[in-house]
């Protein structure tokens, strides 16, 4: 656009300044950059950076500083002065470096808040860097007003500002050099100013920082010896909250081990020589794991403990690649570590003699497939570096049998094992004087450090979450682990609803009234809604009418909640940390405040609501004829279930208006399914399945089924998904850069490199992944008529290769990229459930301003702002997933529980299907029940044959029979509960064709 | 890597400056010897020099306009540029769109009626790219038209305005450039009269209305500045040439 037009200049213009820059600022003005491009060219870049003179000291009564406008000056005149050690008589002020915040934040935050610290803002970058959520609660710490928190803003202002890095000095060193600068500044500054310093105490666990600090007159100390200098009650508090031990960061071997410093691995990971990704534990084995790393087509493969180089599940780690002829293929053994570890001390580092001839074992094991099958092969490599940690609180028993019988009683501080409830983490290590109370709760544990020397990671205790498998034990347990925020709406989230309350309605239709401002009056319409029973929160509703020129009018109408929810205020904030409605077996933790959930945004029936149309004129074909958009009044005429609306639609005797209308729908429905699938459209599975609890009071469900699909789900469906495209196009032409649109890139077909094998060889069938049509195709034809479920099984096997669709900035990715493969359309979004999915809620908003309703708020125009929000949704989506499958999951346990009590054995027989075979066990699948289980054999008296994944077992006559993926079994289910953590375990055991018993 | 913080707690933009501040700014006169003008202005890292071929005969006969000069300008990044420019040919569309900016922007401002039938060619090289190519050859542009001596109404200066949520702020730098909303400002300060806004997203119409406000004040004041580099020159001319004249009385 270019425009020519003279500017009114009204309104005050703040001052405009062009920096000057002084000569000898020039070797502070310039930073270099290394950065690699797609095409793995490594470029240098240079980034410009000005040194200020007007950034205030924070000291209350620094004369020098308090002319700069509009700052709170939080550092007060006397220090803090209770320290048994510290007794200058100003008393003494902290100053922290960066790991002290990134491993003794909840210290951090227990420390009495009149003790004064600053914050040097290298340690704010580093940590920035480092981790984000520690970054979220320094910034926390620094803003909350209760606190003398100050930052020193150390390379912004000229004094303090560090040269370039001096020769021979790595980063963190450079880092150290500029945090000790603040200690040097302050004394002066003051002094300059008349007053006279409270001392300046650097606080750091790093001896050789301290030992520099000592050498440059300044005052260091570690946070033990400081937190033990403290008094009465203060000392009590905090001494149990100080992390490890002093000074442990200093490992002997690092170069014998491969362990790079952080500058290393930077450009190691530039220049291409390591790759970087997330580690991925392997649920199965525990000495093995995985990382996806950007331009490999297959995950890297880490075999053993050594190769894990110490990796948590999660955490961003540089590889290093070995070479090809010590590429090796994932092991076929399951690898529980809390059996073949239960021996492990913990005060040893010595492992137990078991583990090491397993790893033996199973590298033997791998050599020997390695030959026969070639292709199950993956790239191999070894951590060489961690680039970020991830960790966060975790969910854990107390391992049991890692107390002594003293100490069971005992109240002296010991060390102790948590195990993870998750099976993707190591045990954790931790010290604590509650052991005995703590052995059937469930507990919070803080991962602090992982020392190189060490198996395990040492940890520390947060606090008691209840006992085990009580209800409230386990549901906050699975909100904590899958992050779900949970706490209740505050004050200020609530104050952004209408005054009015559950008392709030449409106002009448007058031009006085802002509601009806370019609103539709659609209120005449015979608009229903269709949803699962109990719904509450009717996020759509939809009409259709045939228009006089035979064509159709149809319309999806959704719940206006960016009209109740405006940008960037504290309900809209909040709602964008959760970033969806989390639903549990019995629980729905909302994304919304109750209010407009289930009530004010609610499509209910009979009353008048405020709606986002999208409607299309369709032909009787169903190809759209024009689509347009708007706001409306709309006034729903019945909430149906699926099921109801099922039966008045089959209702032949039913002529009314509303029935045809959903007649009318559905015809276009199964013309839109059609088209789609004709496209290519994938239609995939994943067992779903519907908890019937009994009564709130109990615990244990009555049953688990599966859930049912009726033709009304489809016809719901269908509206939505073409509603959802529709917008997507609308706000991509109107905003190129930062729509919020949704896409699930195409599966590598390495993916399905292993199930085409066991297709092929069990079945003899083929999968052709050329594309999601002839994908889709082919699992069309995956039928076995002597087994109706073989087709379903496929579809969840399918399911798995998959990448999960994500939401993206249209600017984020190139216009080739954004097509949705499982729907196979060329662009899509979310729109349709703004109650409960906060993407939905940017998208009304852009959609919104699309149509000149409304202007775009700012923050929908920049592209970080966006991709940040949307990273947010992503994670949380996918966890609020994951915690529906485990809330899941854990009623499956109590119903699978109540029904094993009284039987023979404590055991449900079940129908299962095989779906992995293991040189020691299956894997297999009752579908019933949704439910997947290891079998494991103790004895060698199988023969496994991994290239036709079957397992031949000996038969009590003599004989041997066969098990092979996909077979049909039977299995005995039933739940142990591990002596040593409390966990209960689903045990399965095969009854048919052999029974396992003694196997 | 983490991505860059566009405002930290402290308020200040990734190279330490505040939103209204401009980065540094260096102006030379004349560095092109064989140029009837040039100029080089360099803005934080960005650096650009501008050249001035004219008043003269067309290349092309056809293109002459008989009441008029006819302006043409001609843009090139060198290979070692850095960052959004990179290595760019003459022909890179991008590279025309500035092109075609300058031109639209100068046009009404040099009072060409004054050449008819003649040529005014201005070339543009990016010596180096940290953001803000198009407002720093517009300043040197101007400077390389007053240094070649072509009558024009008033200096036109410009001045890139980003928006990062609800601020404003000034002379975006290359990563800045990549992560916000930017308007281009070129205006003739005395008058206040805007010759382009240029931007690439759709804004609010009052968010505009400010981002050309505040562009349009920062322009006025690079004007100061580019009108004191000039005039110290002048001056020194002035200086140097009543030293050869007294030079030449002696002689006489
Ligand atoms: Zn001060």
């Amino acid at each position: 656009m270019a425009a020519t037009a003279t500017a009114a200049s009204t309104s005050a213009i703040p001052e405009i300044t062009i920096l000057k820059r002084h000569r000898e600022d020039l070797p502070l003005a310039q930073n270099k950059f290394l950065k690699k491009t797609a095409k793995g060219k490594v470029l240098q870049f240079l980034r410009e950076r000005y040194v200020r003179d007007d950034i205030p000291c924070g000291f209350s009564a620094c004369a020098l500083c308090n002319e700069f406008p509009g700052y709170r000056a939080v550092l007060p005149q006397r220090g803090y002065a209770r320290h048994s050690k510290f007794t200058g008589k100003n008393g003494h002020w902290l100053v922290i470096d960066t790991n002290v915040v990134l491993h003794q934040m909840d210290l951090l935050t227990a420390l009495p808040p009149q003790l004064p610290i600053i914050v040097p803002s290298t340690v704010i970058r580093e940590t920035r860097h480092r981790s984000l959520p520690l970054f979220n609660r320094l910034q926390q710490l620094v803003l909350d007003e209760d606190r003398c928190v100050w930052v020193w803003w150390n390379e912004e202002r000229r004094e303090t500002a560090t040269f370039g890095v001096e020769e021979n000095e790595v980063v963190n060193d450079r880092n150290d050099r500029a945090i000790r600068q603040t200690l040097h500044f302050y004394p002066k500054h003051l002094s300059e100013s008349a007053h006279e310093a409270p001392d300046l105490i650097l606080l750091t666990d790093d001896r050789r920082n301290r030992e520099l600090a000592n050498a440059e007159g300044l005052i260091a100390t570690s946070t033990r010896d400081y937190v033990d200098g403290l008094q009465g009650e203060v000392r009590d508090r905090l001494v149990d909250l100080v992390v490890g031990g002093v000074d442990e960061r200093e490992p002997t071997d690092r170069r014998a081990r491969r362990i790079y410093d952080e500058e290393t691995l930077n450009v190691g990971v530039k220049s291409g020589r390591f790759l970087q990704g997330h580690f991925n534990a392997d649920q199965y084995n525990y000495l093995e794991g995985t990382v996806r790393c950007h331009g490999m087509s297959k995950p890297v493969l880490l075999v053993g403990r050594q190769a894990m180089n110490r990796s948590v599940d999660g955490d961003l780690v540089a590889v290093e690649l070995l070479p090809k002829e010590e590429w090796k293929a994932p092991g076929d053994e399951v690898l529980d570590q809390d059996i073949a570890l239960k021996d492990d001390d913990v005060e040893g580092d010595e492992g137990a003699d078991s583990e090491a001839i397993k790893e033996k074992e199973e590298r033997m094991d791998t050599a020997e497939v390695t030959k026969k099958a070639p292709k199950e092969v993956l790239p191999t490599g070894r951590v060489v570096g961690i680039m970020k940690r991830n960790w966060r609180a975790y969910v854990c028993h107390i391992d049991r049998s890692s107390l002594s019988e003293a100490a069971l009683t005992s109240l002296s501080q010991q060390t102790i094992f948590a195990t993870p409830l998750s099976r993707a983490l190591p045990r954790i290590r931790l010290r604590t004087r509650q052991a005995p109370a703590l052995l059937d709760q469930k507990i919070l544990v803080n991962i602090d450090s992982w020392s190189v020397n060490s198996r395990y990671p040492d940890g520390h205790f947060v606090r008691a979450l209840g006992k085990v498998e009580s209800k409230e034990a386990e549901q906050e347990s699975l909100l904590l682990e899958y992050e779900v925020p949970y706490r209740p709406f505050g004050k200020a989230i609530l104050n952004c609803l209408p005054k009015e309350g559950d008392s709030w309605v449409v106002p009448e239709k007058k031009p006085e009234n802002l509601e009806w401002r370019d609103r539709e009056d659609l209120r005449d319409l015979l608009i229903c809604s269709i949803d699962p029973p109990g719904c509450q929160d009717i996020d759509d509703a939809l009409h259709a009418r045939v228009l006089p020129n035979g064509n159709i009018e149809a319309g999806v109408h959704i719940a206006d909640v960016s009209h109740f929810v405006h940008a960037d205020n504290p309900m809209d904030s909040e709602a964008a940390s959760r970033g969806t409605t989390v639903y549990l077996v019995d629980k729905r933790i909302d994304m919304l405040p109750e209010l407009l959930g289930t009530n004010l945004c609610s499509l209910r029936p009979f009353v008048e609501r405020l709606a986002f149309s999208v409607i299309w004129e369709l032909s009787p074909d169903a190809k759209i004829v024009n689509v347009r958009f708007t706001k409306s009044v709309i006034a729903s005429k019945e909430a149906f279930t699926y099921a109801a609306a099922q039966q008045r639609k089959d209702d032949k005797a039913l002529k009314d208006p509303l029935t045809d209308s959903i007649r009318l729908l559905n015809s276009l429905a199964i013309k839109l399914k059609a088209g789609r699938i004709a496209a290519g459209a994938l239609s995939l599975s994943s067992p779903e399945l519907k908890i019937h609890l009994n009564s709130t009071e109990s615990t244990a469900p009555i049953d688990v089924e599966q859930k049912e699909q009726l033709e009304t789900n489809s016809l719901v469906e269908e509206f939505m998904l073409l509603a959802n495209i529709s917008v997507a196009r609308k706000i991509q032409e109107a905003y190129p850069a930062t729509a919020v649109l949704r896409r699930h890139a195409p599966p590598p077909k390495t993916n399905f490199e292993a199930l085409q094998d066991i297709l092929q060889k069990r079945k003899g069938m083929t999968l052709d992944v050329s594309s999601s049509k002839a994908l889709a195709d082919s699992l069309d034809l995956c039928i076995d008529p002597e087994l109706p479920e073989f087709n379903t099984l496929v579809r969840i096997m399918a399911t798995r290769c998959m990448l999960a669709a994500e939401y993206f900035g249209s600017g984020s990715v190139s216009k080739e990229a954004y097509g949705h493969y499982g729907l196979a359309s060329e662009i899509y979004t979310h729109f349709t459930s703004p109650i409960r999915r906060y993407a939905d809620v940017l998208v009304h908003r852009q959609l919104s301003a699309a149509i000149n309703y409304t202007p775009l708020h700012p923050t929908l125009q920049s592209k970080q702002h966006v991709e940040r929000a949307l990273n947010v949704v992503n994670k949380r989506h996918r966890l609020a997933q994951m915690a529906s499958r485990a809330s899941v999951e854990f009623y499956v346990g109590l119903a699978l529980k109540s029904r094993t009590e009284g039987t023979t054995n404590n055991a449900v027989r079940e129908e299962a299907f095989v779906i992995r075979t293991f040189r020691n066990g299956l894997a297999v699948f009752v579908s019933k029940l949704g439910l997947e289980g290891l079998i494991t054999f103790k004895h060698d008296t199988h023969e496994f044959d991994p290239e036709n994944y079957l397992i031949n077992v000996p038969t009590p006559n003599g004989g041997s029979k066969q098990i092979a993926v996909f077979d049909r079994v039977k299995v005995d289910i039933s739940i142990e509960k591990d002596p040593n953590t409390q966990r209960g375990k689903v045990v399965m055991t095969l009854v048919e064709p052999v029974s396992s018993v003694g196997l | 890597m983490s991505r860059l913080e566009i405002l930290n707690l402290a308020g200040l933009r990734h190279d330490n400056r505040r939103p209204y501040e401009l980065r540094s700014l260096a102006l030379s006169l004349s560095p092109s010897p064989t140029a009837d003008g040039s100029a080089q202005v360099t803005q934080g890292l960005t650096t650009v020099q501008a050249s001035v071929f004219g008043p003269r005969e067309p290349r092309q006969r056809a293109a002459a306009a008989h009441d008029k000069a006819s302006v043409v300008v001609e843009v090139g990044v060198v290979p070692w540029a850095q960052g959004q420019g990179g290595s760019r040919s003459r022909g890179d569309k991008r590279l025309l769109e500035i092109g075609a900016a300058i031109r639209q922007t100068f046009e009404p401002v040099i009072l060409t009626h004054l050449y008819p039938r003649s040529e005014i060619t201005v070339q543009v090289q990016v010596l180096a790219a940290d953001g803000g190519i198009l407002p720093t050859a517009i300043n040197a542009v101007t400077l390389a038209l007053i240094d070649a001596g072509i009558s024009m109404l008033d200096y036109v200066t410009a001045v890139s305005v980003g928006l990062h949520l609800k601020q404003a702020m000034l002379d975006l730098s290359a990563p800045e450039e990549s992560d916000l909303p930017t308007l281009v400002v070129a205006a003739l300060p005395e008058s206040g009269r805007v010759t382009l806004a240029q931007m690439e997203t759709r804004l609010h119409v009052d968010r505009f209305e400010e981002m050309l406000r505040l562009g349009v004040a920062a322009c006025s004041v690079l004007k100061e500045e580019m009108e004191a580099a000039v005039k110290q020159r002048t001056t020194r001319v002035v200086e140097r040439m009543a030293i050869s004249a007294k030079g030449a009385a002696k002689d006489d």
